[in-house]
C-alpha cells in the first residue's frame, strides 16, 4: 500500500551523465616532464583536451638578446635536451648563412655524423619510453643500454654526455678523438642487429599493436594545416624530410631513404605508424653515418671560426630536420654582436598543438599512447 | 615555384594599397610588408590560390622593432614610446616548394593584427605566444590566452625591449 509520500516520488528512467573535467599532470610520469592536460570527459570518452604548458618557461629568447652569438649555443642545448647536437646545428647553420661563411668539408662531415648519432640516441629514448608508458618495461632498458654507447662516443669527443656546446659557428670545439672512427664503426655493427631485437620485442608485439594501431589517427591534410613536421608528418604518409627537401650541411652527398607510414598493421597515420617511422629512421641514420665515416676528409676543424662574429643587418629563417621535426631559427641581426631577436620554432611546441584533434573520441588510456607517439620534450615546448 | 618578386606582383594587382612594399637584398631575406588589418585576407588568398598554395605556416613570430623614442626613467631603465611591434610570417608551400616571408607592423601603443589562426591552425599557438610575450592583440583569434607565462602574470610583456622585471610576484620578492 503506497502512502501519500510515496505517491509524490517521481522516477525518471534516464541515467544522468555529467561532463567531468580531469587534470592530467603537471606531475605525471607519462607526460615526460611538466605538462598539464585538461581533459573534458564524457564517461570514459574524451571530448576535449586543453594542453597547459609553460611550466618550464625560462625565457630562452630573452636571454639570447643579452648574449653574443657564440654564447647562445649552450642555451640552445637546453631546449631539446635529448637532441642537443641538432639544436646547435640549427642555430649554427642559421648564423653561418647570415654571416655567409663557408666551413671546411671535414667540419660538415663531423656535424652530420654527430647529428645522426644524436638522432639515433633521441629516437631510442622516444621508443623506449613509449614502450614503458604503455607497459613494456624491457625495451626501455634495452634502448637505454644502446643509447649509453652513443653518449660515450659524445663524451669521448667533447667531454659532455648531454649538453655539448660542441658545434661552433664556423667550426667545432674539438677535433675527433683518434679512436672515434673505429669505435663508431663498432657501434654501427653492434647496433644493426639490435633493431631486429627491438622489432621482435616491441614493434610486432601483439599487445603493443593492440594499444597503438588505429589509435590517434592524424590525416595528412590536418597534419599539414597544423604545421606538423618530422616523424609525425612522415607517419601520416608524406615523404617530407628537410634533409632532402631543403638541404643543409652536406646531406646531399649521402644516399638514404625517407621512411613513411604505410598503415602496416592499422591505419595510415596512427600511433603505430609514427612509432615505426622512428624505428626505420634509425636504420637510415646508420646508413648516413657509415657513408660519412667512409668519406671523412682530413683537415682542421678550427680554421674557419671567425674572430669576431658580427653579422650584417638582416634577418634569416633557417630550419633543419631535428629528431622531432622541423627546428627553425628566426634570427634578426641589427649589426651588433648581440642578436636583436632569436625565435626558435620548436617542433615539439607545434606538434603538441594537434593533441586535441588526435585525442577526441578516444578513451582516457589512449592519451598515454597518443602523447608518447607525439614525442614531446618539454624543455623545447616551453623554451 | 614562384619568386617573392612574382608573388609581390600578384598580390599588388589583387590587393593594391594593402600590400605596402617588398624588401629584398642579401643577406636580408626578402619580405613583403602588409597592412595588419588586411593580413587575414591576404593569407587566405595565398593559401587558396592554385598557383601559390601556401599550405603551411612554418613560423610566426612577434618582433619588437624598438624604433620608437627612448625615454630614460629615474631608476635607470628606459621606456620606448611610439614605434611599432611586428609580426613575421614564414609561409611555405609543401607541394609547390616555394617560400614567402610576410611582415606586418602595428603601432606599439595599440598593436592590433588580424589573426590567421583560422587559416593555418599552426598559427594558433604561435599567435598566443606573440600575444603572451609581446602583447600583440590578434583580432578574431579563437582562444587568445597566455600560453608560456603564468595566467596571473601582470608585470607586462617580457620580450618587449623595455620590459622591466617586477619587484614582487604573488607577494614574493623578485629576485628572491
Amino acid at each position: 500500500m503506497l502512502t501519500e509520500t510515496h505517491k509524490n516520488i517521481t522516477y525518471t528512467p534516464v541515467v544522468k551523465t555529467e561532463e567531468m573535467i580531469l587534470n592530467m599532470g603537471p606531475q605525471h610520469p607519462s607526460t615526460h616532464g611538466v605538462l598539464r592536460l585538461e581533459l573534458q570527459l564524457e564517461g570514459e570518452i574524451i571530448t576535449k583536451v586543453i594542453p597547459h604548458i609553460g611550466y618550464l618557461h625560462r625565457c630562452f629568447e630573452k636571454h639570447c638578446e643579452a648574449m653574443t652569438y657564440p654564447q647562445v649555443i649552450p642555451y640552445t642545448d637546453r631546449m631539446d635536451y635529448l637532441a642537443s647536437m641538432g639544436n646547435e646545428l640549427g642555430y649554427v647553420v642559421a648564423v653561418e648563412r647570415l654571416l655567409n661563411i663557408q666551413v671546411p668539408e671535414r667540419v660538415e662531415y663531423i656535424r652530420v655524423i654527430m647529428a645522426e648519432l644524436q638522432r639515433i640516441a633521441s629516437h631510442l629514448v622516444a621508443l623506449g619510453t613509449y614502450g614503458a608508458d604503455i607497459g613494456a618495461m624491457t625495451p626501455f632498458l634495452f634502448c637505454f643500454r644502446d643509447r649509453e654507447m652513443i653518449l660515450s662516443l659524445f663524451e669521448m669527443t667533447c667531454g659532455a654526455r648531454l649538453l655539448y656546446n660542441y658545434i661552433w659557428v664556423g667550426g667545432l670545439s674539438h677535433d675527433l678523438h683518434p679512436d672515434f672512427v673505429r669505435q663508431t664503426r663498432d657501434f654501427c655493427n653492434y647496433f644493426k642487429p639490435k633493431i631486429k631485437e627491438l622489432n621482435d620485442l616491441l614493434t610486432y608485439n601483439k599487445i603493443f599493436i593492440d594499444r597503438t594501431a588505429h589509435v590517434g589517427i592524424l590525416p595528412l591534410d590536418t597534419a599539414i594545416n597544423f604545421g606538423i613536421s618530422g616523424p609525425m608528418l612522415r607517419g601520416s604518409g608524406m615523404k617530407w624530410d628537410l634533409r632532402k627537401d631543403d638541404p643543409y650541411s652536406v646531406y646531399h652527398k649521402f644516399d638514404f631513404d625517407i621512411p613513411v607510414g604505410e598503415g602496416k598493421v592499422g591505419t595510415v597515420g596512427d600511433c603505430w605508424d609514427r612509432y615505426y617511422v622512428r624505428v626505420l629512421e634509425m636504420v637510415e641514420s646508420l646508413k648516413i653515418i657509415e657513408q660519412a665515416l667512409d668519406q671523412l676528409p682530413e683537415g682542421d676543424v678550427m680554421s674557419a671560426i671567425p674572430k669576431r662574429i658580427k653579422p650584417p643587418v638582416g634577418q634569416i629563417y633557417t630550419r633543419i630536420e631535428n629528431p622531432r621535426g622541423e627546428l627553425g631559427y628566426f634570427i634578426i641581426s641589427d649589426g651588433s654582436v648581440n642578436p636583436f631577436r632569436v625565435k626558435a620554432r620548436a617542433p615539439s611546441f607545434v606538434n603538441l598543438g594537434v593533441m586535441d584533434v588526435l585525442c577526441r573520441g578516444h578513451m582516457v588510456a589512449d592519451i598515454i599512447a597518443i602523447l608518447g607517439s607525439v614525442d614531446i620534450v618539454l624543455g623545447e615546448v616551453d623554451r | 615555384m614562384k619568386s617573392p618578386e612574382e608573388i609581390f606582383k600578384i598580390l599588388k594587382d589583387k590587393f593594391g594599397e594593402s600590400i605596402i612594399e617588398l624588401k629584398s637584398g642579401v643577406p636580408v631575406e626578402s619580405y613583403i610588408v602588409v597592412d595588419p588589418m588586411k593580413i587575414d585576407e591576404v593569407c587566405l588568398f595565398l593559401k587558396d590560390e592554385p598557383e601559390l598554395k601556401f599550405d603551411n605556416c612554418m613560423n610566426l613570430s612577434g618582433v619588437d622593432d624598438a624604433n620608437g623614442k627612448k625615454e630614460a626613467q629615474t631608476d635607470g631603465s628606459s621606456v620606448i614610446i611610439g614605434g611599432t611591434l611586428s609580426v613575421v610570417y614564414h609561409l611555405e608551400s609543401v607541394y609547390l616548394k616555394h617560400k614567402l616571408t610576410l611582415k606586418v607592423a602595428a603601432p606599439r601603443e595599440n598593436p592590433q593584427v588580424k589573426s590567421v589562426a583560422n587559416i593555418w591552425r599552426s598559427a594558433d599557438w604561435n599567435e598566443r605566444e606573440a600575444y603572451d610575450l609581446y602583447g600583440i592583440n590578434f583580432m578574431n583569434h579563437p582562444d587568445l590566452r597566455r600560453i608560456l607565462m603564468p595566467y596571473d602574470w601582470e608585470a607586462g610583456y617580457p620580450l618587449r625591449k623595455d620590459y622591466k622585471n617586477p619587484e614582487f610576484y604573488q607577494g614574493m620578492k623578485v629576485p628572491y
